[in-house]
């Protein structure tokens, strides 16, 4: 056991041991542990195979943010085995192994590196074939490659999405952060504070600093009620106005803040030499992160290269966890000894300086970390740790506008944001003194609050006390190469240096070509690596290579995060719970759920047949609330439609009711429906179910451009529907209460009537709808059950049935009347329909005009006809198959059912120009790809000459 | 996400926002070829600059303009229909 006594462990709870299982085998760890960690601690330090050559990997950052150590849950493939905590009984498994983490069968893949050179894949698969590449290669290669699986049976899990507003916002809780978000909240304003990691404090409660400094900001943060502070969130991506999505495990805070501060640090950057990526070579954070969070000792006898104070401090945390610390390397040449230096040496650690780590080899097929080679001759030890250097976390800066750039005269790499709404503060900013840090804080606070209107003092610019230059590493290939840059890639220098020999010397194709800083660290551990070697490679600087685009999001998230709690939205007209009791079978129709017939659905056919001939016989009732109604009120409302609609509508009398056709720009049909007049500055007009919401807002679009005097008011919602058909509607209607003559002569065809029935104040349309006799009764919606039960009752004695949309359907088949979107298309014109009779001829202006008569000059190429087909024919082609003219398809059917009322099956289609003579017999492919022939009847199926409607 | 200024409903999220299309010169339609018609319809400039375009707040139905800079994104500035300089 490699597990260290109290105080180390400060997230850990010895008093909960916790049992898992890795790859099979049992391990024990505590309530608190991460996987990496608990393993870690039973002496498990492989934890994943590379992508490409297999080798072993294992603890790298303790961050969670590179391959490595990115593992498999039952549930949730690439799971972050750094940071997901261990939990009873959960069964973890190494990813991207062929065979056993131990025995991994592409092991060989390591000795054929050779072969595999950078682009090999772009060069070697692309024949023998044209489409061997699709066709044998990539399939064998994604079985090679990829890392988790994803389980298609993952049980559901509880998502949700919240809305948060601050003043500012602070990312990051580190030592900067901390003073940013308190320095704010002293002041007053509203802020927030979040941290990816368990606990506030950053480097604070992993580094070698004094305790008091994290204790005393934590008493101020707690005194502070305005402070909101959210650990185990992740920030993950900065957008527009200040718009950012704070990830805490399953819950998505949408955050708003007026400014924001980022104080997201550094990132540690690994060294390059021969075999760096051997289990047993860490960054000298994670070995802190491991020593002090979790309590785990991260070997026994260590080699430290330290190129700054981080790795003197390393050192010493070592020795304190009791490991022997063998020797410091510091490639620095000689110089004056620091305190840290002196505090090492008295505790007798060799320090070499000028030297550095020229190549690692490990225990047998690389299992762990073995001997180092320094300065021309080996040393044993299983644990180097690596503090050579900080690369700024530029993804949240970047994406909010910041630029990379590479200070040449302290060898860092910087970044620099315009004078705006966000702010930096410490390491991200160039600050790694923790006093400097925490006064940068504080001068981001200042300049935020600020800029939000409070009275605050200045507060200074940082400058750092003593700007020292960073030691650079040089980098240069290792002859027999796996110096790796790229270790979630398998990229090695020479990788990259081959890039630009072939001639991608810009930083975005070198990574296209190599695909490096593509996989799950995005570059956090190679860009500014692979930024020095490109440089070299091409003879120019770092600051002009660059890094390249950081978007959102910062880290992978879930998909469930994204979709959040979701709830299908339907709507139910007033009339639902009626339906419902009548035992309709309802269907969604869009947002809608409608009846589509009444019974059981055992006897469907039979329902709906019965409903049709209902109506056709006797008398129907159909809740027709789904319909669009608007209502347009002014001077101009005739003047408004006329422009609209294709009829004319500023010389309709009041009263009367005129069917609708609305165009758009291009000439195509768009909507239909009614406009009933109801008074000279008032028009009651009905649209589409489908298209409502859109005309509404075309109607207020034109309304704002032309600017007539006009309201127009969308009732869709507020008003019902119910239509009466049939030749016994209107005894249904007269043994109603209601101050309407409904009579033949004072309520004729297309006319409308408002008044009261049965105590309910409605507008009433005789519309043709369904071919009958038809009253289409409007009401507030509020009041449409009492008028359904009402006309239900005055209808029992006429034997009135309910009837639902598919007799519905049938019943507008019948007549030939079209529905919008089925029979229509994008491009369908008002001739195309045979609708000339409702176009004006006379109107100066309509919107559509132009078009339609320009379209008309290019010839018509298709009619819509009514199909016919012969009673008992056998095969009958659904909706969409093809119309064919000399083999060749011209149209397709759009519409189809049988007709109970004429014993045959029936469809609209789109036949050629040519072939729209009623008699004219068009073929017809079937599905099962026969070919039929029908003739062309006229559109009105049944009652041809409209006599029924009017009666 | 952006937030877009409505004159009716002061600062909003960009997705209550429905857009519209920039502000074009509808050329008569009983005085133009039907050549130049075809291009009035199918064919957006799309030239960088700053561009007057159509907004719909949607949850209001409230039709208004917005002046922005399609190079930056920008929103310059939001106004009502009526400020319009060739409608004043």
């Amino acid at each position: 056991m490699n597990r260290l006594p109290a105080p180390f462990g400060s997230r850990i709870d010895r008093s909960r041991p916790v049992r898992f299982t890795f790859e099979g085998k049992f391990f024990e760890g505590y309530e608190g542990d991460s996987i990496a960690s608990a393993l870690a601690a039973s002496g498990q330090w492989v934890l994943s195979r590379s992508f490409k050559y297999h080798r072993p990997r294992g603890i790298l950052s303790m961050t969670g943010a590179d391959a490595n150590a990115l593992v498999q849950l039952p549930s949730e493939p690439n799971a972050a085995g750094e940071r997901t905590p261990i939990s009873e009984g959960l069964r973890v498994s190494a990813q991207n192994v062929n065979g056993s983490l131990e025995r991994d069968r592409d092991a060989v893949m390591d000795r054929f590196g050779r072969f595999l050179p950078v682009g090999f894949y772009y060069r070697t698969f692309m024949g023998p074939r044209r489409d061997s590449w699709l066709k044998f290669w990539e399939p064998i290669i994604r079985r090679k490659a990829g890392l988790g699986v994803v389980d298609t049976k993952a049980p559901h899990r509880h998502f949700d999405k919240t809305h948060l507003h601050c003043d500012v916002l602070v990312v990051g809780a580190g030592p900067a952060g901390l003073s940013a978000a308190i320095s704010a909240a002293e002041a007053g304003a509203d802020v927030v504070l979040c941290d990816e990691n368990p606990e506030i404090g950053g480097a604070l409660t992993y580094g070698r600093y004094d305790p008091e400094v994290l204790s005393g900001l934590a008493s101020r943060l707690e005194a502070l009620p305005n402070l909101k502070v959210l650990t185990g969130t992740v920030c993950n991506g900065w957008y527009e106005d200040n718009w950012l999505p704070l990830i805490e495990s399953d819950r998505l805070h949408r955050t708003r803040a007026r400014e924001v501060i980022l104080a997201t640090g550094a990132i540690e950057q690994p060294a390059v030499f021969r075999n760096n990526d051997l289990p047993g070579i860490m960054l000298g954070s994670a070995a802190q992160r491991l020593i002090r969070h979790y309590g785990v000792r991260p070997g026994t006898s260590a080699v430290v290269l330290a190129a700054n104070d981080d790795g003197y401090r390393t050192a010493l945390d070592l020795l304190d966890a009791g490991v022997s610390v063998v020797e410091l390397v510091d490639p620095r040449p000689a110089g004056e000894a620091g305190p840290l230096e002196t505090e090492l040496r008295g505790k007798g650690v060799t320090i070499r300086k000028g030297a550095t780590i020229e190549a690692a080899e490990g225990t047998v097929g690389n299992r762990h970390l073995a001997r180092i080679h320094v300065g021309g001759s080996w040393i044993a030890c299983d644990l180097l740790t690596v503090s050579i250097g900080q690369a700024p976390a530029w993804q949240l800066p970047c994406q909010a506008g910041g630029k990379v750039g590479y200070d040449a005269s302290t060898q860092a790499m910087t970044i620099t944001l315009s004078v705006g709404s966000v702010h930096l503060a410490g390491a991200v900013a160039g600050v790694d003194e923790l006093q400097d840090a925490i006064a940068s804080g504080r001068h981001a606070a200042a300049t935020a609050l600020m800029r939000l209107g409070h009275a605050v003092a200045a507060e200074p610019a940082v400058t750092p006390k003593s700007v020292r230059p960073r030691y650079v590493q040089p980098i240069v290939a290792d002859a027999k190469g796996r110096d790796f840059v790229d270790f979630d890639e398998d990229l090695q220098v020479k990788d990259l240096q081959n890039a630009t020999k072939d001639g991608y010397r810009e930083i975005e194709l070198v990574k296209r070509f190599t695909t490096v800083g593509m996989g799950p660290s995005q570059g956090r551990h190679s860009a500014l690596a692979t930024a020095r070697i490109v440089a070299d490679a091409t003879g120019r600087s770092v600051g002009e290579i660059g890094i390249t685009t950081a978007r959102p999001p910062v880290g992978p998230e879930t998909l469930g995060v994204l979709a959040g709690h979701h709830e299908v939205l339907e709507r139910r007209t007033a009339l639902h719970a009626r339906h419902v009791a009548l035992k309709a079978a309802m269907k969604p129709v869009g947002a809608w759920w409608r009846p589509y017939y009444y019974g059981d659905a055992s006897s469907a056919e039979e329902a709906v047949r019965e409903e049709i001939l209902a109506v056709r016989e006797g008398v129907g009732l159909l809740d027709v609330s789904t319909l669009g109604k608007l209502e347009i009120r002014g001077p101009d409302a005739g003047e408004f439609l006329d422009r609209l609609y294709t009829m004319a509508h500023a010389n309709q009398p009041v009263g009367r009711v005129r069917y609708c056709l609305m165009l758009n720009e291009m000439g195509s049909v768009v909507d239909d429906g009614v406009a009933y007049r109801m008074a000279q500055d008032q028009f009651y007009v009905t649209a589409t179910t489908g298209a409502v919401a859109r005309v509404y807002a075309d109607m207020l679009f034109w309304n704002a451009d032309w600017r007539l005097k006009v309201d127009v008011l969308n009732l869709t919602g507020a008003f019902s529907g119910l239509n009466v058909t049939g030749p016994k509607a209107r005894q249904v209607l007269k043994a109603l209460d209601s101050d309407i003559d409904f009579s033949r002569d004072a309520f004729p065809y297309l006319s409308g009537r408002d008044g009261m029935v049965a105590g309910v104040p409605v507008r009433v349309m005789r519309i043709g709808f369904t071919g009958e006799l038809s009253y289409e009764l409007h009401c507030p919606s509020s009041l449409a059950p009492s008028l359904w039960d009402a006309v239900m009752a005055a209808g029992r004695p006429h034997g009135l049935r309910p009837y639902g949309l598919e007799a519905s359907r049938i019943l507008r088949l019948e007549k030939g009347h079209i529905l919008i979107g089925q029979d229509t298309d994008a491009i369908t014109t008002p001739d195309e329909l045979g609708f000339g009779w409702a176009v004006s001829k006379k109107k100066p202006f309509f919107v559509g005009k132009r078009s339609i008569e320009m379209r008309a000059r290019l010839g018509q190429t298709r009619k819509l006809v009514g199909l016919q087909f012969p009673a008992g024919a056998r095969n009958i082609p659904g909706e969409s198959c093809l119309v064919l003219r000399s083999g060749a398809p011209v149209g397709q059917i759009t519409s189809v059912g049988y007709s109970p009322s004429l014993g045959r099956h029936i469809a609209l289609a789109y036949v050629h120009a040519d072939d729209q003579a009623q008699g004219s017999r068009v073929t017809v492919k079937c599905r099962d790809g026969e070919l039929v022939e029908v003739p062309v009847v006229a559109h009105a199926f049944f009652d041809p000459t409209n006599a029924r409607q009017e009666i | 996400m952006k937030l877009l200024t409505c004159p009716m409903n002061g600062p909003r999220n960009i997705d209550e926002f429905q857009s519209f299309g920039p502000v074009r010169a509808r050329p008569d339609p009983n005085a133009t070829a039907d050549r130049d018609w075809s291009r009035h319809l199918f064919r957006a400039e799309n030239r960088k600059g700053i561009v007057i375009e159509w907004w719909r707040h949607v949850p209001s139905n409230y039709f208004f303009l917005a002046e922005r800079d399609l190079v930056s994104n920008e929103v310059i500035r939001t106004f009502d229909v009526s400020e319009l300089p060739e409608r004043a």
